[in-house]
């Protein structure tokens, strides 16, 4: 319990932070909002009459403050740039990154553990080393170019896939999950090849180990030694890269909405800092900063379930 | 055995490599094979053409036989829905469709009455009265009065004590409503060409949210958008004028560039206006290239408060070093067209070809001005270049190339637009900028008043007594002529001081899908889709 405070006291702590450099940066990169509002129209008197408006004449802190006040109760203000609520304007969009960043985890994990356990088993066989050698591969091609290599085999050659073809969930579910299938095989195929490697070690060395052979004496068929005994030994390191394959994957995602014309929340925070809509960025940030503080507290979590000799360090 | 092992996994690897290279290569150049050049025709020769064209492809997209839609691609999101807080030219010509002003500018570029059915203008250029035009309609289907209009005048002139958000509201005295369909404008002082500003668009006063809820009187009425996603409109059935000819119309922000042509290919947009000269190349027969001119002066844009740009033998000289065709050779195959002063083409009568050799390449004479000016061994200066506009950085390339040729050592520094906006244009702290400047109206005051040594736009610090005055003499005239020949005058002033660095006005190029026909050009910010129609 005591840890669990803890823990979430030093997770107040990295927001604060997060979110004052997220401000501190804005202030010091050039164009601000209302120059940008008005465009090559902007009169002098505009610009000021608009910056007292929008409270820009206040010193940094006095702004940040402001902020932060609201921020704790829920009103993340409203976009410059649309006019609207942030918390709307996200809430629509967060369903479409969220669903691709869950996507790509899933066909990591139902890729890389059967095919880790897989590999280990078969150590050294010739489909362990092909699949070593297409493992590697993978690996060094980055995700925008496998998004490229993708969307022009299935979009151009096969014509099973309409590029830029994007429609929103609230408009055809169906096809909206069918669009985001190639962009979150993109994302995971990376993850997976790495996950498939890093399992494969874990479970030669968890297989030498002394239980393994008990469970065998015990008669145990090879698979359900691996499955059931190995597995939830070998998953402990795999569980910390896939929680920060996860994470990953929500940042991953913002080179591949802009392969595939995504317009999920990446695109959202790419546009708004191009426009200075301070509003939209603190949000996203903080949004991403909360998510990946819970994940890896989650992970911390499951540890102590898979493995109850696994102290937490007071 | 590790050895071993190494060995036969770095022979497959190169296997596999070899494999995936070839299948990557064999799938471009066959895809290469198939792919023919499009038809670039001229807006003019278009009808004639797409008659020609055969028959469609069945298409692997579904509904795209729906020619009852359009999903037109837009490089960027639009700015505001509210037409008198938009200020992108890319959120203007998207808006032409949806908001209509008094009068409305035609493709030929002449004012046509809109809201107004007729209008008059004093002699003295002091009084504009407008008669509303009979039972036209708002998007929500009340009707437009004469409040609605004077509401609309005065919220863009500020006159409840703020600032006016077009600069040039400023110079309105009063608006009155005479009766019910009559409005008079009074000005401060005389201006001729300030119908056409009447353009502004008329809103409902009753509407309290412009933005979230957009009310014009369009031939297209909104419906949705989505941030970064889309705009959605449809057509409007109580239209006054003409009505459009598709149904419903999707505006699809297509965010990465990169993918435009295979979005193109694949079906998802069936029209992009503004494509590169490079990304038309990879086009297939499938599309029809509308060409016309971008309506704007590009130049390389001189600060002529900064040394060494306050010595106008400087600026002749490197007017001397550069070649336009150059230029437009590298940045746009050879398309586009020279300009020598700030004006272009399209405004037909104001513009005046003969600037166009006020300097024609001379190294010689480039050396000889930079001599006589101070700088025998030339110098050395910064462009700054908005690195959003391909066209522009391109334009930058060459000309670094030019100045080599004097001695003079340009360096390129690219900006994000907001830098731009924010250190370039209103803080004017810059040397020299690649820009291309366009008219927010169809006046030449609208190219030129910036130029006066006092405007608040006047970015590049320009200032000539004379320019003052012949500015003001076109702006007061009522006779045309008058008015013309002061314009003219004004940009010779600008040609012969070399004010800047004068290049061309861009050409543009629109895909559409041949499923459609019948896009247009105007020679100011505007796409009108209710001109687009099936092709058969």
């Amino acid at each position: 319990m005591r840890y669990i405070l803890k823990k979430v006291l030093s997770m107040v702590l990295t927001l604060i932070v997060v979110s004052l450099c997220v401000f501190l940066a804005f202030s010091l990169i050039p164009g601000d909002p209302v120059t940008r509002m008005f465009g090559t129209e902007a009169t002098p008197e505009l610009i000021a009459q608009y910056r007292e408006k929008m409270g820009f004449n206040d010193p940094l802190l006095v702004r940040y403050f402001r902020w932060f006040t609201s921020f704790l109760q829920g009103d993340m203000g409203t976009s410059y740039d649309y006019k609207v609520p942030v918390a709307g304007m996200l809430a629509e969009k967060i369903p479409i990154t969220l669903t691709l960043a869950v996507m790509s985890f899933v066909i990591m994990v139902i890729i890389s553990i059967p095919l880790g356990i897989y590999t280990a088993k078969y150590e050294n066989g010739i489909i362990d080393h092909i699949i070593s050698v297409i493992n590697q591969i993978i690996m060094a091609i980055p995700p925008f170019f496998s998004g490229i290599l993708l969307t022009f085999f299935f979009g151009v050659i096969l014509k099973i896939f309409t590029p830029g073809g994007f429609v929103s969930y609230t408009k055809d579910l169906h096809g909206f999950l069918k669009y985001l299938i190639l962009p979150a095989f993109a994302i995971a195929l990376p993850k997976a090849a790495m996950a498939t490697k890093l399992l494969r070690g874990s479970v030669i060395e968890e297989a030498g180990k002394d239980y393994t052979r008990t469970a065998y004496s015990r008669g145990n068929t090879t698979n359900a030694v691996l499955y059931l005994h190995v597995l939830k030994n070998a998953m402990i390191p795999v569980i910390t890269f896939m929680g920060m394959a996860l994470a990953d994957m929500v940042a991953g995602s913002i080179v591949i909405e802009q392969v595939f014309g995504i317009p999920g929340v990446s695109r959202i925070l790419l546009s708004s800092i191009n426009n200075r809509d301070y509003p939209v960025v603190e949000a996203i940030i903080m949004g991403i900063a909360i998510m990946v503080l819970v994940i890896n507290l989650l992970v911390d979590i499951i540890y102590r379930i898979i493995d109850p000799r696994i102290e937490v360090e007071e | 055995m590790m050895k071993k092992s190494i060995g036969r996994r770095s022979l497959s690897s190169i296997l596999v490599v070899l494999t995936t290279l070839t299948l990557t290569l064999s799938g471009c150049s066959s895809k290469k094979a198939e792919e023919s050049t499009p038809d670039v025709t001229n807006a003019t020769e278009t009808a004639s053409s797409s008659e020609n064209s055969e028959t469609e492809t069945a298409d692997s997209t579904a509904g795209a036989d729906d020619l009852s839609k359009i999903t037109i691609g837009i490089p960027q999101d639009i700015d505001s829905m509210d037409p008198h807080m938009a200020k992108a030219a890319g959120t203007r010509e998207i808006l032409f469709n949806v908001f209509e002003g008094l009068v409305k500018p035609d493709q030929d570029g002449n004012l046509q009455p809109a809201l107004a059915s007729d209008y008059t203008i004093s002699e003295d250029g002091m009084t504009y009265t407008f008669t509303l035009r009979d039972g036209v309609k708002f998007h929500d289907g009340s009707s437009v009065t004469a409040e609605d209009v004077k509401y609309s005048i005065e919220r863009n002139a500020g006159t409840d004590g703020t600032d006016p958000l077009i600069s040039a509201f400023s110079n309105i005295d009063k608006v009155e409503i005479q009766d019910d369909s009559t409005i008079v404008l009074t000005l401060k002082e005389a201006n001729t060409e300030f119908l056409a500003y009447m353009i502004v668009a008329i809103i409902p006063a009753s509407n309290e949210d412009p933005e979230g809820n957009p009310i014009g009187t369009g031939p297209y009425k909104f419906v949705s958008r989505s941030p970064q996603e889309n705009v959605i409109l449809t057509k409007f059935d109580e239209y006054w004028g003409e009505p459009a000819y598709i149904q419903d119309i999707t505006l699809k922000i297509e965010a990465n560039a990169d993918s435009v042509v295979m979005d193109l290919e694949g079906g998802s947009i069936d029209m992009y206006p503004r494509i590169t000269s490079a990304q038309m190349a990879q086009l297939s027969d499938k599309f029809d290239v509308y060409e016309g001119t971008m309506n704007l002066v590009q130049a390389l844009y001189l600060n002529n408060a900064e040394k060494p740009f306050d010595n106008e033998l400087v600026r002749q000289a490197l007017c001397y070093a550069i070649d336009p065709q150059t230029i437009m050779d590298f940045v746009s195959d050879g398309k586009g067209t020279e300009i020598g002063s700030s004006m272009f083409p399209s405004f037909g009568k104001y513009f005046d070809a003969s600037l166009n050799d006020t300097y024609n390449q001379d190294i010689d004479k480039a050396k000889e001005l930079l001599a006589e000016a101070g700088y025998p061994n030339g110098f050395d200066f910064t462009i700054t270049v908005p690195s959003n506009y391909t066209q522009h950085v391109d334009t930058a390339q060459v000309l670094v190339e030019q100045f080599k040729e004097i001695g003079v050592n340009a360096t390129i520094q690219e900006v994000e637009w907001n830098s731009w906006l924010d250190d370039v244009y209103t803080n004017r702290n810059f040397q020299s900028t690649v820009i291309g400047v366009d008219a927010s109206t169809l006046t030449a005051y609208a190219l030129l008043s910036r130029f006066r040594s006092d405007a608040h736009n006047n970015f590049i610090n320009f200032s000539d007594a004379d320019y003052d005055v012949a500015l003001d003499a076109a702006i007061k005239a009522t006779d045309d002529d008058e008015k013309t020949k002061n314009y003219k005058e004004c940009e010779k002033i600008l040609s012969e001081k070399a004010a800047n660095v004068y290049i061309q006005d861009l050409p543009e190029f629109v895909v559409l899908n041949k499923k459609f026909t019948g896009y247009t050009f105007y020679p100011l910010y505007a796409q009108d889709f209710a001109k687009i129609k099936p092709a058969n």
